[in-house]
């Protein structure tokens, strides 16, 4: 197995999390079964796999939403089971696919939940900041949930998961929801942010385009098992055995037809016979679809 | 003035009484139902336990689940000692908050069962404690549906509450019970519509403010909450803010003399100086223990009832000597103390239309047993199968043809009909007058004495001013006083209030 083979370069500082031989069992069912490795500070890793391949339980570890039934998580040189839940969770970003802002809340409100609940008043300007940082307007801040766009609302859910100034952001399945578009937007926002603050990110997706374009390590995961460990740019070239190289593959794929399809594209009229008669076959729909 | 403005307007008391019984019921139901709630969003089998505890109690009917907090708290003064009170407010209140738990448990349940995960997630996330949800996340966001639910047990509590009368509680049922009672319609309209109208007050202010949590306008709930605040303070105040603390409390049974003499008893207490209040619509056994135990001061009962229910005599010893024995035996088991005589009897006793009177020649029940065998007789639905028929049918060996039931109302009817020949009437009824009947003479004495007596609880009984001001009473109200008196509220034309009743009574006997 390729686990532990390529550690973050920066070997001299403590790594921020450690998981050590952390398994999660759900009564005869295991969600995690032997996970052991560490992640460095500032790096950005994401954690892939399909559904049910034990990534949301492993990530959700790390802030307590999950007890492992044996090993242990450590954050920061501490056994996460040892700490109160909530201060943990206070220290830590956390942004999931359910966004999950609080309906009765005004945005500003919501960004101001994890200070508030520590006994500290956000100040206007900090929220106002906040909302620059997931590039939104401060009069934003007045707004209530129910009022805005699916990608704005993931964006006051990342502003709410940096208003304690974490040094660590977990994300779970962060843009599952969101349009194509707007997602890779965010995802471009959230690396932004990432490099700006100084963070340390993990990321939960099961897009491995996204992981390759976003993270700097990419945790490949099947069966509760981490079945590769590799830089984006090894996965590329091949590396990281066949389950990692069969998730990579898709979006090869996709990036090669797109790549002979615009070489078709721009050759002019060579593939004329095929493509326009699935244009025609296409048309009266598009139109239906104007004249709404 | 009609009748009905007469009664509605005269029900301040009852209303007052009515609100602060559903309030506190209902404000008891929240403190026990919402924390239960939070207690079953935490754990599936206290929801399972607590919804099912729940439903079960709706499934005892109201009146039932009132009467039977009278055993139950009689039986816990063997813990809480002799003061706890067994009638009146405190059962009313248990029964009532009981009944409010399940629309405030269960929709207080299936609110936090629907809250969205995700903002339940988001709340552990940012790092919540359990308490810090609950207060910041899980409460808001169900505060509109346990208000809804606290809306619907309200609705539910306010009507039910009408039922506390029976357990001797005042409330909006005291002049549906006693309307019903003497058939005065106008009575029972009034109680009806005052606790329909406070139900529905109560709902749209309830309405509001759910309205108000929804849509998250505290203007909106805020206000709600000020007008239902104020509508309990005015309850308070007219309940406790002039009240007089030595207030003697009247009982009365669930029949038209009851009311009558209630009143007529308060009439004349008041013109000594005491003030007082009333509690109508008593079942009888309940009547007696309240008197026993000082929940009530005064009540009418009547010698034969005693000797029969409370001490479980059938003998006949005669009208004197039962009176005396009756009193014997309530100054040796801590009974209510026996005030004295009316001096009318309202027992039971066989009566006939006087034309069969004079054409057979009926004059006692000897005179019937000879005819008997082609008679029918009738009797309220209890009569065939109590000690008094028995003793009757033994001492004079009656052999009637048939035997009828009938409702009190319908056996005067039958009789005049000629479906029944012979009815078990009731001596100071005031048809037996109005309807020309003979009552048979008893020679062998086979039917008990019925005299009316008053009873006054120990606490009343040891007061001689008390007892000197309900002195003119003793042994001044013959029964055809009584009967025309009862009369006036049954008769079918020109109905009286029992109030009116007791001032022509008074009258009559020169008070």
């Amino acid at each position: 197995m390729a686990v532990s083979s390529s550690q973050s370069p920066n070997h001299e500082q403590p790594p921020l999390i450690r998981f050590a031989q952390v398994e999660r069992h759900y009564g005869s069912v295991t969600a995690v079964a032997g996970v052991d490795t560490a992640i460095a500070k500032g790096s950005f890793v994401a954690l892939v796999g399909a559904s049910g391949s034990g990534k949301s339980t492993l990530l959700k570890m790390i802030n307590a939403l999950e007890v492992p039934s044996r090993g242990q998580v450590e954050f920061a040189g501490e056994d996460v089971t040892t700490l109160a839940p909530p201060a943990l969770r206070r220290r830590i970003g956390y942004v999931f696919q359910g966004i999950g802002l609080f309906p009765h809340m005004s945005v500003g409100e919501n960004i101001a939940i994890g200070p508030r609940l520590g006994g500290e008043n956000l100040p206007a300007a900090r929220v106002a900041e906040l909302l620059e940082l997931v590039e939104l307007e401060a009069e934003m801040a007045t707004r209530m949930p129910d009022e805005l766009s699916g990608g704005q609302r993931q964006r006051i859910g990342v502003a709410r998961a940096l208003a304690n100034a974490p040094q660590l952001l977990l994300m779970d399945e962060p843009f599952g929801a969101l349009d194509p578009i707007t997602r890779d937007a965010l995802g471009n926002s959230v690396r932004h942010l990432h490099d700006r603050l100084g963070l340390t990110t993990i990321m939960v997706t099961h897009d491995m385009a996204e992981a390759l374009l976003l993270a700097d390590r990419v945790l490949v995961m099947d069966s509760g098992k981490v079945v590769a460990d590799e830089a984006p740019r090894a996965l590329l070239r091949g590396e990281g055995g066949g389950i990692a190289q069969g998730l990579v593959a898709v979006p090869r794929e996709q990036a090669e037809r797109l790549a002979v399809m615009k070489e078709a594209g721009d050759s002019g009229a060579e593939n004329g016979a095929e493509r326009p008669a699935e244009t025609s076959r296409d048309a009266p729909v598009q139109n239906g679809d104007q004249a709404r | 003035m009609s009748a009905f403005e007469t009664a509605i307007l005269g029900l301040g008391p009852q209303l007052a009484a009515h609100v602060l019984l559903a309030a506190s019921a209902i404000a008891l139901g929240i403190a026990v139902a919402l924390p239960a709630a939070v207690w079953a969003s935490r754990s599936p089998n206290v929801a399972r336990i607590a919804l099912g505890f729940a439903s079960l109690v709706q499934t005892i009917p109201a009146l039932a689940l009132l009467a039977l907090f009278f055993p139950i708290l009689l039986s816990l003064r063997v813990v809480f000692g002799e003061g706890l009170p067994t009638l009146g407010f405190l059962p009313a209140l248990l029964a009532l908050a009981l009944y409010a738990l399940l629309p405030i448990l269960r929709n207080a349940v299936t609110a936090q069962a629907n809250l969205d995960p995700g903002v339940l997630e988001a709340a552990d996330g940012v790092g919540m404690t359990s308490w810090q949800k609950l207060r910041l996340v899980e409460a808001p966001l169900s505060a509109p549906f346990v208000m809804a639910g606290i809306r619907t047990a309200s609705v539910w509590t306010i009507g039910a509450a009408t039922l506390a009368t029976t357990i001797g509680q005042p409330s909006l049922g005291d002049p549906i019970f006693a309307g019903l009672q003497t058939q005065n319609w106008a009575l029972v309209l009034a109680g009806c519509v005052a606790s329909a109208g406070l139900a529905l007050i109560v709902d749209s202010l309830l309405g509001l403010i759910e309205r108000g949590l929804a849509l998250r306008k505290p203007t909106l709930w805020l206000g709600g909450f000020a007008v239902v605040a104020l509508g309990i303070v005015a309850a308070l105040w007219a309940q406790f803010g002039d009240r007089d603390e030595d207030r003697i409390i009247i009982g009365s049974k669930q029949f038209s003399e009851q009311y009558i003499l209630a009143q007529l008893i308060g009439s004349q207490l008041e013109k000594s100086g005491y003030s007082v209040e009333y509690r109508t619509g008593l079942g009888s056994a309940v009547g007696y223990s309240a008197v026993k135990s000082g929940d009530i001061d005064i009540l009418v009962d009547y010698t034969g009832t005693i000797w029969t229910n409370q001490m479980k005599r059938s003998d006949n010893p005669g009208r004197a000597q039962m009176l005396d024995q009756i009193t014997q035996w309530q100054d040796a088991n801590g009974g209510p103390h026996v005030v004295g005589r009316l001096g009318f009897e309202n027992a039971y006793g066989l009566a006939v239309r006087q034309d069969l009177a004079e054409t057979r020649g009926l004059n006692s029940i000897e005179d019937l047993v000879a005819i008997a065998p082609q008679l029918t007789i009738g009797g309220d639905p209890e009569f065939f199968e109590r000690p008094e028929w028995i003793a009757v049918r033994e001492a004079y060996g009656l052999r009637m043809s048939e035997k009828r039931n009938f409702s009190p109302t319908f056996m005067y009817n039958a009789l005049k009909s000629g479906e029944a020949d012979v009815i078990s009437a009731y001596t100071s009824d005031g048809r037996i007058a109005a309807d020309n009947l003979v009552i048979l003479d008893d020679p062998r004495e086979a039917f008990p004495g019925y005299d009316a007596i008053v009873l006054a609880s120990n606490s009343f009984a040891s007061d001689p001013g008390k007892l000197r001001a309900l002195e003119p009473l003793i042994e001044a109200i013959d029964v055809d006083a009584m009967r025309k008196a009862n009369l006036m509220v049954d008769r079918e034309q020109d109905k009286q209030s029992p109030t009116q009743a007791a001032q022509e009574l008074a009258r009559i006997i020169g008070l």
